[in-house]
């Protein structure tokens, strides 16, 4: 494996959609500044002065001109906002079956967390063929996780998450850079992805096994911090249920109505009387300086885990087999059952 | 306020060579406590001709840094140090002050047939302004300068970086005065200061593009001084603005950064179209094309340009839809600037072209800030941007507007003022061949960062793969092409100051006010005021004074 990153390959994939849109708009630009720069030597010679006394004749306006060059550029230049909106678009929904990673950034590495319990510094393993939705927060200033290869980036902020999805099409090794200026090792915040075939992706992932999956290291932080104390799975709790909790709409005191994403659950966690649910009591404590992000991480894997549908498919628990939970996200068309609504009285 | 008089009396015959703004008055101190514009400009010059060698000289040691992959003569904090003062020092004290409060100040008053600015006093007021600010910021540089980039994004630049941050963010908040100062004046000056007949339709286009300007300068500055000062609140008291540790949003620095930021590329870029409005038309002897158009292509440049600095942010964090917003809105802004693009290359269509130097960094420019136009289309388009902002593609683009654009028009200019200025002409043959090597110069140092961008190179880095140093060693060929070609310039331009030959009070035979006062002009400009019958660049109306046709 070496590193490809002079990418007229199809690695990525939208690295094709944006190859072709990328050089369909140099062929186009580069076909006016030609013309420009032609138009402008062709001026400069066959209009060059004969005599010192000369007074060309003094043309100055022509309507139908002025029309015509700020209408076809205006044509071309919304056409081109639209196909870029639309795979900017694409690059904001992550397909239904993708499987989160959560990475970690600080000055100056990358720490990558498997949904598997896995992790890596500086370096991310993938399976081709599989959407990736990498849940990123920072400890410290901001980075941006930017995979070149696959023509993607995003800024990595500390105190939210952010998310960008990505499939790698052909396996190999690809650069993956800090593109926002994070301070002095800067340069040196640079890791590999490595995109596997999805059998020695397995392989991979059985020698990497770490001491259990992430969510179950969730649910061990669950208890370990007692959560589990107030949050109960069944019935009433002084904290409200959070089974299937994830990218539920919920009803906070303000009258507001927020989506339980990764950003809000971190902050609930963190900042615990920040935005607190209708019908409960600022009483839970604020957990800040006491768990790490990845900890964080593993705390939101296991409330993503424990799913949505209560009474019928309910968890004996999560042990071992909990990795299998890895690419299961919530079906969101899915109406949520009214008992797990935190707000009902 | 100095007050138009319509009439002086005619002087008598002066015995001596008379008396012009450079011989009215002797001595270090006439320079100092003066507010003749024409005099402030030229100590404009001195500073800013300073900042820019200091500042280029930093470019310079980055590329030589960047020959060798893993970098060679700094350490990596050095070099953040380095980039982070090339572009401080370059934006704040060369790009925004160069053509406004230089040529803009020596040309303005008398383009519209004043004595001086509105305010003389506040004129120099401002100089000194600028100089405090930019001395500030030396200092900063020399008790061990700033890591933070010129964007001094949060929360490193608030809670992580170690070097002077607050002694640079003042430096940038007192020559912030400085601009609104210069703005407010030119302002005033163009409502209440011109000539008899000179209405708004009739001013020259520079007028227009500086006037543009000038909003931007007066609306967008204070965005900026707020900014900062908040940096340095959260910097010394721990509030909690921008850190998210301290309960802050790391974003909205950003959104109020690129507030003023982006409109300050438009304070850096139209008074360069100001310049090259006013190079074509003379050395293609024919009006403006589309006046009108390109005028109100300048008013909706000014204004629109405050709508799209979140394209600075399409992968910072912001919202989908902003992120639309702000794309729409970019390519709106796009369509003036393409309007004066094609309406100055129609100029010289039918023409009677002359290609002295002057005229060929306008060329210049056109061709370098079409270049960095279209690339702009490219960071527009959301999908396309995701990659390569942050990348040297980002670096490629904004150069080629502000050097091959900005620059490139401010050497133009300053060679097309300099009969007037100095009294002097220069070396014509010697100007072409710099011309020339800037052009080549800059195309070889931008031109490979453009690929570099594409392939994946991020900016701000001071070692980097193996496979980027090819078009990395081409960039700092060029670069030392294009460092030369910036040096000739000021060395000739200094001898033709003393030795050059006498300067015709109108050398290229164009119909501007500033061209019918004697070169060098006298204290006041104007012996008599003059009373304006004809429309900006009217070579018939003009064409038996000129002795055309």
């Amino acid at each position: 494996m070496m590193p490809t990153c002079l990418a007229l390959l199809l690695q990525g994939s939208v690295t094709r959609e944006y190859n072709v849109f990328f050089w369909v708009m140099v062929a186009l630009c580069g076909a006016v500044g030609t013309g420009i720069a032609a138009f402008l030597v062709y001026c400069a010679w066959h209009y060059r002065r004969r005599s010192p006394n000369e007074l060309p004749p003094q043309i100055s306006m022509n309507i139908p001109a002025e029309v015509t060059w700020i209408a076809v550029p205006a044509l071309i230049f919304i056409s081109m906002f639209a196909y870029g909106l639309k795979m900017y678009f694409d690059l904001e929904r992550p397909p239904d079956n993708s499987e989160d990673v959560y990475v970690v950034a600080r000055q100056w590495m990358w720490k990558t967390q498997h949904l598997g319990g896995q992790r890596e510094i500086d370096t991310l393993h993938v399976p081709v063929g599989r959407a990736i939705r990498l849940n990123m927060i920072s400890q410290d200033v901001i980075h941006s996780f930017f995979i070149p290869a696959f023509r993607i980036k995003q800024d990595v902020l500390p105190g939210r998450y952010t998310s960008i999805w990505f499939k790698a099409v052909v396996p190999g090794t690809y650069h993956l850079f800090c593109a926002e200026y994070c301070g002095t090792e800067h340069s040196q915040m640079i890791g590999w992805i490595y995109a596997m075939n999805p059998k020695d992706y397995q392989i991979w992932l059985q020698q990497g096994a770490a001491e259990g999956s992430l969510a179950s290291t969730g649910e061990k932080l669950f208890h370990q911090f007692g959560c589990s104390n107030c949050h109960h799975f069944s019935g009433h709790g002084r904290g409200p249920n959070l089974r299937g909790l994830y990218m539920r709409p919920v009803q906070i005191t303000t009258g507001q109505t927020v989506v339980a994403d990764e950003t809000y659950i971190r902050e609930s966690i963190l900042q615990s009387r920040a935005k607190i649910v209708q019908g409960f009591q600022p009483i839970m404590p604020t957990f800040q300086g006491q768990l790490s992000e990845e900890q964080v991480a593993a705390l939101i894997a296991y409330l993503k885990a424990i799913g949505p549908a209560p009474g019928e498919e309910m968890p004996s628990g999560p042990g071992e087999e909990m990795g299998d939970y890895g690419g299961i996200r919530p079906d969101l068309s899915e109406p949520v059952a009214p008992a797990t609504k935190p707000g009902a009285r | 306020m100095a007050t138009i008089s319509i009439a002086e009396p005619p002087r008598p015959a002066p015995a001596r060579p008379r008396l012009n703004y450079l011989t009215e008055k002797t001595g270090l101190m006439s320079w100092l406590f003066t507010t003749d514009h024409k005099r402030i400009g030229l100590l404009y010059v001195l500073s800013i001709t300073f900042f820019f060698f200091f500042g280029g000289f930093f470019a310079l040691l980055m590329r030589l840094h960047l020959l060798l992959p893993q970098g060679w003569l700094f350490g990596h904090e050095t070099y953040n140090k380095l980039f982070s003062m090339h572009g401080i020092m370059m934006v704040w004290f060369f790009l925004i002050p160069s053509i406004p409060n230089t040529l803009g100040n020596f040309v303005l008053p008398m383009m519209i047939g004043a004595k001086d600015l509105a305010f003389p006093k506040l004129n120099l007021l401002s100089w000194y302004i600028f100089m405090l600010g930019g001395l500030t910021t030396l200092y900063a540089l020399v008790r061990g300068g700033v890591d933070t980039g010129w964007t001094f994004y949060t929360p490193f630049s608030t809670s992580y970086s170690t070097t002077f941050v607050i002694a640079a963010a003042v430096g940038i908040l007192i020559a912030g005065f400085s601009s609104i100062l210069t703005g407010l004046n030119f302002i005033a000056t163009v409502h209440r200061m011109r000539a008899p007949g000179l209405t708004w339709y009739r001013l020259p286009i520079f007028i227009w593009s500086t006037y543009a300007t000038s909003l931007i300068l007066v609306l967008a500055t204070p965005v900026l001084a707020i900014t900062l000062a908040m940096i340095a609140i959260e910097r010394v008291f721990q509030v909690g603005i921008f850190d998210p540790a301290l309960g802050g949003d790391p974003v909205l620095f950003q959104h109020m950064f690129w507030f003023y930021s982006h409109p300050a590329v438009y304070i850096m870029v139209l008074p360069a179209m100001a310049v090259v409005s006013e190079i074509i038309p003379t050395f293609s002897r024919k009006p403006i094309f589309g006046y009108k158009a390109v005028a109100f292509s300048s008013m909706a440049i000014a204004i629109i340009g405050f709508l799209v600095w979140g394209h600075h942010m399409f992968v910072a964090g912001e919202s989908a839809y902003a992120a639309m917003t702000f794309s729409l809105l970019s390519y709106m802004v796009a369509i003036p600037s393409a309007i004066k693009v094609f309406n100055w290359t129609a100029t010289m269509y039918k023409g009677s072209v002359q290609l002295d130097t002057p005229m060929l960094y306008a060329i210049g420019f056109v061709a370098l800030f079409t270049i960095g136009g279209m690339t702009g289309l490219f960071l527009a388009a959301l999908g396309i941007d995701v990659h390569v902002t942050d990348t040297y593609f980002v670096i490629a683009h904004f150069h080629y507007i502000m050097v091959g654009g900005t620059v490139m028009a401010f050497l133009g200019g300053v060679h097309y003022w300099w009969p007037k200025i100095s009294g002097k002409m220069y070396p014509e043959f010697l100007a072409k061949l710099s011309a020339l090597t800037v052009f080549l110069g800059f195309n070889l140092t931008f031109f490979p960062q453009f690929i570099l961008g594409y392939m994946g190179m991020p900016r701000r880095y001071a070692a980097y793969p193996p496979e980027f140093q090819v078009l990395n060693v081409l960039s700092t060929a060029g670069a030392s092409i294009l460092g030369v070609g910036y040096v000739v310039p000021l060395i000739y331009l200094i001898w033709a100051w003393k030795y050059g030959e006498r300067a015709p009070d109108n050398p290229w035979r164009t119909t501007g006010l500033e061209w019918k006062t004697p070169s060098p002009p006298p204290k006041h400009n104007f012996d008599v005021t003059p009373i304006v019958t004809w429309n900006a660049y009217d070579f018939e109306a003009q064409k038996e004074e000129l002795q055309l046709g």
